[in-house]
């Protein structure tokens, strides 16, 4: 046994962290994100007469039906000081462009959530002396949320999965080093830890959803 | 400067000339210092190309001013190029290129496939037990490309800056050494790295002055700085057990020293892209 060799992951740690932590900002940034940009998107689709709803139509059939790694790239050079000057940091860009791309899905869920709830509930709630507000808010959104529970978190999961696409603009990620700690050490360490630690994510996101479902699934 | 390449051409053919002797009659050449060109006993290495009727180089097919096939005209252009087309000349006999990238040159020599690997290859201890090389024919070394308006300067002022290198590289572990405080943005390919910097997303790529050469021709007002900041010494490779071929090949780099022609070929390849003299490394 060689005590003086220090394993790959040892002598990488503080690589290693700096890539667990910015996967986790791409996770939750690009989480809070979507779920905006789902809920504006939704709201447009049902409420916002025949101009917003096919601009929020047009959005969710251009970014769902294109490849995220092609996306990224695209805004990655679109978003450069010498085009538009928004932002040279990959993880920025990345966060845009997941939120982007994860909230046209949103949209199409909360969307279908929303539908979900027969619309002569309303009229009965207004009968009833209730306002619009007080209807969406008392009848439809209870309904609405036990609905979208499960897909919005296989979305939450899949963009956590996503997040390792943003390697690919040179972002810092657990992907991107797996593949340094692969360089300097010819060890696939670096992508076992990126696998357990990508895990680490997912699993606790799963029970997190699988309790909120059980929580709010009472009465279907 | 095409009027300054035209006249280097001009004068590398002029010393070719009257110096390199006439390759296809395979007459003798004096300055090939490895003896009778023409005559080889037939079972030196030597002998064995000529027998053969041709010699074949292992060389890159997309570094510019070493090995590149120019899509025009499908010649094989550069440095490496050229030194197997003068070490063919020496043997007498025509080359013949075939491409050898990183991944596939020294399994091309252990098959036989090639004689000579010339192909911007560093020369490590690791390689030295799996191949031999000749002499050190150019010292390429990790630089740095910039925009013509940046105010860096060396390596040094990398430190707090974006850089873009290749991920699978030593290239980034050096700039990790010398400007720890940088903040580097790796990419799988130096083109990507090379549009990193065109659209301003880093403010330099650094890695092998061998590569930026080519990267400076694609993007507009980019030029190397600070000069080499680690040493990689290429050389030839040949297959292990050719003794006989290693002094050949090192003589002639030698001849082509003393003649001019080693240095003629510096200046029609790599000074128009370094903008400096090239001295020859032995």
């Amino acid at each position: 046994m060689d005590f003086a060799f220090t394993p790959p992951l040892i002598a990488s740690s503080e690589l290693f962290f700096e890539g667990y932590r910015n996967t986790l900002l791409l996770s939750v940034g690009a989480m809070l994100g979507a779920s905006v940009i789902g809920v504006v998107g939704a709201s447009l689709r049902v409420w916002g007469g025949p101009v917003l709803s096919s601009i929020g139509g047009a959005y969710v059939e251009f970014f769902r039906n294109t490849p995220l790694l092609v996306q990224l790239s695209f805004f990655a050079v679109l978003f450069a000081p010498a085009n538009l000057g928004i932002s040279a940091n990959p993880i920025v860009v990345g966060l845009i462009g997941l939120s982007i791309y994860t909230g046209s899905y949103v949209t199409e869920v909360i969307r279908s959530g929303i539908l979900s709830v027969d619309s002569r509930q309303i009229e009965a709630a207004r009968t009833l002396g209730l306002t619009q507000v007080q209807a969406l808010r008392l009848v439809v959104l209870p309904q609405a949320i036990r609905t979208v529970i499960p897909p919005l978190g296989n979305l939450a999961i899949a963009l956590v999965k996503n997040t390792a696409i943003v390697s690919a603009i040179a972002a810092t990620e657990l992907l991107k080093v797996a593949g340094i700690i692969e360089t300097r050490t010819a060890s696939f360490d670096g992508f076992l830890a990126a696998l357990v630690a990508y895990w680490t994510i997912t699993i606790p996101l799963a029970m997190l959803v699988d309790q909120a479902e059980r929580r709010l699934g009472f009465s279907r | 400067m095409r009027r300054l390449i035209g006249f280097v051409m001009v004068t590398a053919l002029a010393i070719g000339a009257c110096t390199g002797g006439s390759g296809s009659s395979g007459s003798p050449a004096a300055s090939t210092g490895g003896g009778a060109a023409a005559s080889f006993s037939a079972d030196s290495t030597m002998g064995k190309i000529k027998a053969a009727g041709k010699l074949v180089c292992g060389t890159k097919f997309d570094v510019v001013g070493f090995g590149f096939k120019n899509p025009t005209n499908n010649e094989v252009e550069g440095l490496d190029a050229d030194l197997c087309r003068e070490i063919a000349k020496a043997i007498g006999v025509p080359p013949e290129f075939v491409e050898a990238i990183s991944a596939n040159r020294l399994p091309f020599l252990k098959e036989d496939k090639v004689d000579i690997v010339i192909s911007t290859m560093t020369i490590t201890d690791e390689r030295k037990k799996e191949i031999d090389f000749s002499k050190v024919y150019y010292k390429a070394g990790q630089s740095i490309l910039v925009k013509k308006s940046s105010t860096i300067q060396k390596v040094e002022d990398l430190a707090g800056k974006k850089v873009c290198s290749g991920e699978g590289s030593t290239s980034e572990k050096n700039v990790r050494a010398k400007a720890p405080t940088a903040e580097l943005l790796l990419f799988k390919t130096y083109t990507e790295a090379g549009q990193a910097l065109a659209d301003g997303r880093c403010e330099a790529v650094s890695t092998d002055d061998t590569i930026l050469f080519g990267l400076a021709q694609k993007i507009a007002d980019t030029e190397l700085r600070g000069g080499q900041f680690t040493e990689e010494p290429l050389g030839i490779g040949i297959k292990k057990g050719k003794d006989d071929f290693v002094a050949f090949i090192n003589a002639t780099l030698d001849a082509m020293k003393a003649d001019g022609r080693l240095k003629a070929l510096y200046d029609k390849h790599v000074k128009p892209f370094s903008g400096k003299d090239v001295e020859v490394p032995f």
